[in-house]
């Protein structure tokens, strides 16, 4: 499988990773090696192979719902690029 | 009196003990190395004030006859790990000067043993790399070199290998998601041990990959890693993959006694282009283990082929999604956009290097619509023919003897061009962290080049003590003693 630049610029999208047109055929070159390495993957029949997403397969521990932490929002803000008061500032995002 | 820069972790906590010199001694003659090691770039920051404060207080602890089980021992901290007040970068520019409010369980359990911080070590951006050459602080550099070549010292925790060979801390914190403590280790001549997944708490760590990623230590023998592992090891409820079970005296397990210990040997490790002195040295790994009375045991692990194709959808999925995080708003270094998706896209491009970008949009694609079963699921059910490829093996032996790497260090800038050759440095280690498993690096010999090769151990899971035991018997009788010729001090 190999992706062209209309892809890259597609799953750069999706990442919200800028990405400018002047890297997108070095990208989607880099990506097609990557993609055609992890191809061999399909040589292999896998019906019936349940997934394993974690090497530890205990059910996950629960806890109760309950607040456990937390009371410092200056610690929590201490690291913010900007702030206003004690809340995270973004640029605005409604008109 | 002598070099106390010297010692490795046991014979320094036993001067301390027998009062032959202080923490406070202990740690200057460190940090005095440390701040003329800059040609190594193995510390991205330096800790001193901090040391001295750590160390006295532990001098004061050992006069009172109060010693904990690492009390005035000096090592340094990949900056993999949130240490508190003190930045903490994963070698990215996306954090900028983050700072964390708060301790890794594994840092924390380690001052509370009485260690002693020198500094933030170099590792790979995010702990994505097998050189350290992806850091935002330029690359480590290997203290051995070749033929006045500068060579890599492995990655991802090259910073923590580098330091360790060269005398600049006793032991070193690690991380390592596909290969990134053992390969440094093997590359540098020190031991380098990855502990069963969920063995030490991943709380506090900077995520990479969260199903495969775990801490571990670097160290100049097994008796030290033994050490280490006994202090990072814990049960953590603040992470929901750690499991609950004692942590025993590791260091209590090295007996030196393996009678009767079957080590299965996988014939699939033996990978075309081997060079001929790693082949040899594997060979004579197993006629050492065989001559301390171990049983030698052909197994197979028949999909060792499929591992790293496998990896390189996994790790990247997942971390994908654990660096969807960096989006300059709560930590790090923003980049003003138009809008906040392009702030998101801006602070993005800027904040990530090439190798970073790579991994989150193999693993974007791979997670996206269309795509999600024919990459993603279908490399989940590979690492289960993998894990159950172990399982099998097992049922033969009970520990594995391997190459850790198919090669020697290689020179700085070598594989930088080519991503899949830089990836299969981790051919031989990767399938350790798809199944969970336990795994040490040990060195061995030298090459003709004089530079140092590790063999690798793997147990079963939660197996770290007959693990340690084999590595232990294997070490002493590899009698490795070389040391990197110091070209390096300032």
């Amino acid at each position: 499988m190999s992706v062209d630049e209309n892809m890259v610029r597609r799953i750069a999208n999706l990442a919200r990773i800028g990405v400018s047109d002047y890297e997108l055929p070095g990208l989607a070159k880099e990506l097609s090696a990557i993609l055609g390495f992890v191809e061999q993957l399909s040589e292999l029949d896998t019906n019936g192979v349940k997934p394993l997403t974690s090497a530890v397969e205990d059910k996950i521990r629960g806890r109760d719902d309950v607040v456990t932490d937390g009371g410092y929002a200056e610690d929590v803000l201490a690291n913010a690029p900007e702030k206003d008061d004690e809340y995270f500032a973004v640029p605005k995002v409604v008109e | 009196m002598a070099d106390l820069t010297e010692l490795n972790l046991a014979e320094a906590r036993d001067g301390l003990a027998k009062k032959e010199f202080s923490a406070v001694e202990l740690t200057e003659a460190h940090m005095a190395r440390v701040s003329a090691s800059s040609a190594l770039n193995a510390y991205v920051l330096e800790t001193p004030e901090k040391a001295l404060e750590m160390a006295a207080e532990s001098d004061k602890k050992i006069a009172a006859g109060e010693a904990r089980p690492l009390e005035g021992l000096p090592i340094g901290v990949k900056d993999l790990f949130c240490t508190k007040g003190v930045r903490t970068t994963a070698c990215s520019n996306i954090l900028g000067d983050f700072t964390p409010p708060y301790e890794s369980t594994v840092t924390q359990n380690l001052w509370d043993d009485g260690a002693v911080m020198l500094g933030k070590l170099n590792n790979d951006e995010f702990a994505m790399g097998s050189s350290n050459e992806t850091s935002r602080f330029g690359p480590a550099v290997n203290p051995w070199k070749a033929n006045g070549t500068e060579l890599v010292p492995g990655g991802s925790s090259g910073g923590s290998s580098a330091a360790v060979a060269a005398r600049l801390g006793i032991a070193a914190t690690a991380t390592d998601t596909g290969g990134s403590i053992r390969q440094p280790a093997a590359f540098t001549g020190t031991v380098g041990l990855k502990p069963t997944y969920g063995r030490c708490s991943r709380w506090g760590i900077v995520a990479f990959a969260s199903s495969l990623d775990q801490a571990g230590p670097i160290t100049h023998t097994v008796r030290d890693a033994a050490m280490m592992l006994t202090s990072i090891a814990s049960f953590d409820k603040r992470d929901t993959t750690s499991v609950e079970r004692d942590v025993p005296d590791y260091e209590a397990a090295l007996t030196g006694d393996i009678k009767g210990l079957r080590v299965g040997i996988p014939q699939e490790y033996r990978v075309d282009n081997m060079p001929a002195e790693i082949e040899k040295l594997w060979q004579q790994g197993i006629d050492w283990l065989k001559a301390a009375g171990a049983e030698i045991v052909d197994v197979s692990l028949p999909h060792t082929k499929y591992a790293l194709p496998a990896y390189y959808i996994i790790a990247p999925a997942e971390a994908s999604s654990n660096l969807a995080r960096y989006d300059g708003v709560r930590y790090g270094a923003r980049q003003n956009g138009v809008d906040i998706d392009d702030m998101y896209a801006q602070t993005r491009a800027a904040g990530f290097g090439d190798e970073v970008k790579r991994r989150v949009m193999i693993g974007t694609y791979a997670l996206s619509a269309g795509y999600y079963d024919a990459y993603y699921v279908k490399a989940l059910q590979v690492r289960r023919l993998i894990a159950e490829d172990f399982t099998k093996a097992y049922e033969k032996c009970d520990v594995l003897l391997t190459p850790t790497t198919p090669s020697a260090a290689f020179p700085i800038g070598k594989n930088v061009e080519d991503p899949l050759e830089m990836y299969l440095n981790d051919v031989f280690t990767v399938t350790v962290n798809l199944a969970g498993l336990p795994g040490i690096s040990v060195p061995a010999g030298l090459d003709a080049d004089g530079l140092p090769l590790g063999l690798q151990l793997i147990g079963k899971a939660f197996g770290e003590e007959e693990l340690l035991r084999t590595a232990g018997v294997l070490e002493e009788a590899a009698g490795f003693d070389a040391q990197p010729q110091d070209w390096w001090s300032a």
